[in-house]
């Protein structure tokens, strides 16, 4: 038995023009969700085949790849997939990503802004930001040709009846230029403003629902509240005590058993670069000393 | 007078070989109820189906007044406009209210629903029309914030009354909308039932076996037996003096109010 | 002191360097061949077979030799391999009326033409486990009946349904020249038709599919069924070769077919009739096969005016679970890091507590002034 020789990025070209396909068509209707015929990939679905999709057909030899997950370079999850495009297609990899043309991502958006020629592939669970609402494809696909969001709404709404504040802190819906209704991929709502008028192509692959979905460079994107209860984002009121930044994500690390808690960057290439041009945090805090409170402010 | 709001002419619903419905023609008037009654299997639901655009006719002619005057045939609006009908000018009462509403979701949004799906942005502003909407229907203010599960049938039919209402709509359709409540029960949500349709001049089209609903509630009635409309007038003539046998089996099976 | 999570391309490595060792267990036990796991474990690589659907003996044995024998992992490497083939053609519609039987049952008739052939089956046996499985007893070989008076074709084992039909008492096959939708070429919608529910129910889960079958059973969506005929044998492909201008055999598979007799219908000009509930399995699986042919004709409930409730008539719901690659990858993603969304959750939930215990000291503090 001869096993085969596999493609540059794996997958066929055949396979790859229908995602393009696919991506085109994205990219023509922003944040409308196109069908496409998901191939079955080597790792498991759930673990980023959407995203690997997309990244197999745009990726070129002279790209250079970043993948991250929660943030981080080094996560198993990121490695493996960093791993598989360096076999496969044997292109440049970096942990760098001001060096990056094309960052595939899970759950964060770089705190560094992105440029005009990087792509940002989002690996997306759930496709369907009406899915916990409609569990039907068929209903959900009308919803939006029709442009009915009422119940969107009546989420929020049950919220703030029920705890005073939207209760959505991550995935949290958009509308991408007054028209379609998006997931975000359970990117921290943090990360949300990012995505609003990005200078670079965002592309989002769901391999498992077979769903692409794209917001082209600057587009409009809005997320979702009432005029009196206003899209806040998550603050820290502590800078990051390995590079004291402040205004970034934040990831809480346990440090005892005795409530000790520090907070770092959560995106480890920007801590890495900050620490390298010698900015220093407060270090492990002391003793006793309790994780702080976060407060939210309108962004 | 005024020209019809809703007017069906030659309406037949076939299943198969079966006819729901067939030969039906009558028209509505702005603020007019008209009552259909029949026993079940008598078609009277299908016509209400029908009509309501929740089932799709075989054969007839069925045009809505919009808003701006014209008189379109429902099958001629795309799918997008009859739906925003449907939220918007429009009502539809179950007889069953877990059909009719969200019954895991707060009574103050089962009756926002519709104001948000039209636009409204405002959750204080929602939240203060939808506390109205409660109080018109009789429901405590503190309810507000409940899931109808945990309300009564009497209190769950209310609710939504007031959910269709909340838009302004002026046509609502009815499917025994007292039906499935205790007798007891039942005169509170009619009597409910006649003060809105009066105060909001609502045009309303109530399917019911009840003669006495009919009676309490609507201006002309429509008598439908096997699929067909055997008698048709104003309410108060068709009880008091019905002229076809059918009808005269059915009032005299009522006893007198 | 805090770590970084660093260092997960080594902790990969030596992952799977372990995951090596364990496979190989004890290195004094010989290795597996693919010809024992093939030969002796070979219900398995029917199954890796079918609901990897790709029918590759050996490939098949490989792969359950390196998933350690967990299934829906072969299932996954064989899926992962095939998406990677080219497609040279499609064969021609199998016969299974010519197949060259193994075993075949009939529960709708005492007797039928060809007669009834139990075949290597488990039933009937006790289940009771044989001290002999210990060893390597001598087998005696199985007794095979004469074939040489069979005749080729449909005369020599008509299908049940076949005799049914003939009489016009279940409604009829249609032969159709429209071509199949393809499940793994092209995005699925709703709703599907029954090609893409059936290609979708003969790579589905075996116990996803057991478990539905059995609920029509019991009641939820019910279709009244008779096994009209389980069907196990060779069939042969044919390709047509547009050159050659006719079609060439290229090989036989196994397949397991079961034709469900279900819940009569119908009125209209044909008059009452039977109901068909199909299913069909590369290998010898009769439980896939029939659990199968149960919620195809569950699934058929809208053809038939059937009131549409249960989770066996709900396509949408069948079609986007039955695949144990797509189910078993997302519920496992569950074990990656979701540490960025639980950080803001946290986040959430603190601010929340933090209200509400200011909204009950402020409560106790009003009640202590009245």
């Amino acid at each position: 038995m001869t096993l085969p020789a596999y493609n540059f990025a794996y997958l066929d070209e055949q396979t790859k023009r229908m995602i393009r396909r696919a991506i085109l068509k994205g990219i023509a209707i922003p944040g409308y969700q196109v069908p496409f015929a998901s191939r079955e990939m080597p790792m498991p679905y759930g673990w980023g085949t959407g995203g690997v999709q997309v990244t197999a057909a745009i990726l070129g030899p002279d790209d250079v790849l970043k993948v991250i997950d929660q943030g981080a370079d080094d996560t198993t999850n990121a490695v493996s997939i960093r791993a598989f495009f360096a076999k496969t297609a044997n292109v440049a990899t970096t942990t760098k990503t001001a060096d990056a043309t094309i960052i595939q991502t899970r759950h964060r958006i770089p705190e560094e802004r992105l440029q005009a020629h990087q792509t940002l592939v989002f690996q997306v669970p759930i496709p369907e930001p009406l899915r916990f609402l409609e569990p039907r494809e068929t209903e959900t696909r009308v919803m939006h040709g029709l442009e009915e969001y009422g119940l969107v709404h009546v989420k929020l709404y049950e919220d703030i009846a029920q705890h005073g504040h939207i209760a959505t802190t991550y995935a949290y819906p958009v509308k991408v230029e007054g028209r379609y209704v998006m997931d975000p991929s359970p990117i921290p709502k943090f990360d949300n403003p990012k995505l609003d008028r990005s200078p670079a192509l965002q592309l989002f692959g769901a391999g498992r629902e077979k769903r692409i979905y794209a917001l082209p460079p600057f587009t409009q994107v809005t997320s979702l509240d009432f005029e009196d209860h206003p899209f806040t984002v998550q603050t820290f009121n502590r800078p990051c005590a390995l590079c004291n930044a402040t205004g970034v994500y934040m990831d809480e690390v346990v440090t005892d058993d005795r409530g000790g808690r520090m907070f770092v960057c959560s995106d480890t290439d920007h801590c890495e670069t900050r620490q390298a041009e010698g900015h220093a945090g407060p270090g492990l805090p002391q003793l006793g000393e309790h994780a702080s409170s976060e407060q939210e402010t309108t962004r | 007078m005024t020209d019809p709001i809703l007017s069906v002419r030659g309406l037949e619903k076939r299943y198969g070989a079966f006819v729901g419905c067939t030969d039906v023609s009558f028209d509505v008037w702005p603020g007019e109820v008209v009552a259909i009654v029949g026993e079940s299997g008598s078609g009277k639901t299908t016509l209400l189906n029908c009509i309501s655009g929740r089932l799709e006719r075989s054969a007839g002619e069925i045009r809505y007044r919009m808003r701006d005057g014209r008189f379109p045939d429902l099958a001629d609006l795309s799918e997008a406009e009859r739906r925003f009908l449907m939220r918007t000018d429009w009502g539809f009462v179950h007889q069953n209210p877990a059909d009719g509403l969200r019954m895991r979701v707060s009574a103050g949004a089962n009756v926002g629903e519709r104001l948000m799906a039209v636009g409204e942005r405002h959750y204080g502003e929602i939240r203060r029309t939808a506390g109205d909407w409660l109080s018109r229907v009789e429901i405590a203010a503190e309810r507000i914030d409940d899931q109808p599960i945990a309300f009564s049938g009497g209190m769950r039919q209310r609710l939504q009354i007031a959910r269709n209402l909340v838009t302004h709509p002026r046509l609502i359709f009815m499917d025994e909308p007292t039906g499935g409540l205790d007798v007891s029960v039942q005169a509170r949500v009619l009597d409910l039932l006649r003060g809105l349709v009066t105060d909001l001049s609502l045009a309303v089209v109530i399917v019911t076996h009840d003669l006495a609903v009919a009676r309490l509630l609507s201006q002309r009635m429509i008598v439908m037996k096997g699929g067909h409309i055997v008698e048709a007038g104003l309410t108060d003539r068709v009880l008091d003096d019905p002229h076809h046998a059918y009808t005269q089996l059915l009032v005299a099976s009522i006893p007198e109010s | 002191m805090y770590v970084a999570v660093k260092g997960g391309e080594a902790a990969i490595e030596k992952a799977h360097r372990l995951l090596a060792d364990r496979r190989r267990g004890d290195r004094s036990v010989p290795a597996l061949s693919l010809d024992q796991i093939a030969g002796q474990l070979s219900l398995a690589v029917d199954r890796v077979m079918a609901e990897g659907s790709l029918y590759d003996p050996e490939l098949a044995a490989m792969a359950v030799r390196q998933s350690r024998g967990d299934l829906i992992e072969a299932i996954f490497l064989i899926r992962a391999y095939r998406t990677t083939l080219p497609r040279f053609g499609a064969t021609r519609p199998v016969e299974t009326g010519a197949m060259r039987i193994e075993r075949r049952v009939s529960a709708t008739y005492k007797d039928i033409p060809g007669g009834q052939l139990l075949g290597p089956t488990f039933d009937y046996t006790h289940r009771l486990i044989d001290p002999d499985m210990a060893g390597d007893h001598p087998v005696e070989p199985g007794a095979r009946r004469d074939v040489s008076g069979d005749v080729a074709g449909d005369a020599a084992y008509p299908r049940v349904t076949d005799i049914l039909n003939g009489e016009g008492l279940i409604e009829p096959d249609v032969a159709s020249d429209a071509e199949p939708g393809d499940l793994t070429r092209d995005p699925t919608g709703f709703p599907a038709g029954r090609d893409l529910r059936l290609q979708a129910l003969a790579r589905g889960d075996e116990g996803f599919l057991l478990s539905l079958g059995y609920s029509t059973q019991r009641g939820y969506g019910r279709t009244h069924p008779f096994v009209g005929e389980v069907r196990i044998g060779l069939v042969d492909l044919e390709i047509d070769l547009p050159e050659l201008g006719f079609a060439v055999a290229i090989g036989a598979i196994r397949v397991t077919e079961c034709q469900m007799v279900s819940q009569f219908k119908g009125g209209g000009e044909d008059g009452p009739r039977f109901t068909r509930g199909y299913g069909l399995v590369f290998g010898q699986s009769e439980r896939k096969a029939m659990s199968m042919s149960l919620v195809d004709r569950a699934l058929r409930a809208d053809e038939f005016d059937e009131n549409r409730a249960a989770p066996a008539q709900d396509e949408e719901f069948v079609l986007s679970h039955c695949d144990n690659v797509e189910a078993t990858g997302f519920v496992e993603h569950l074990k990656l890091p979701h540490y960025v969304d639980f950080q803001a959750e946290l986040d959430l939930l603190r601010m929340l507590r933090r209200e509400h215990a200011a909204a009950s000291s402020e409560t106790a503090r009003q009640e202590a002034a009245e």
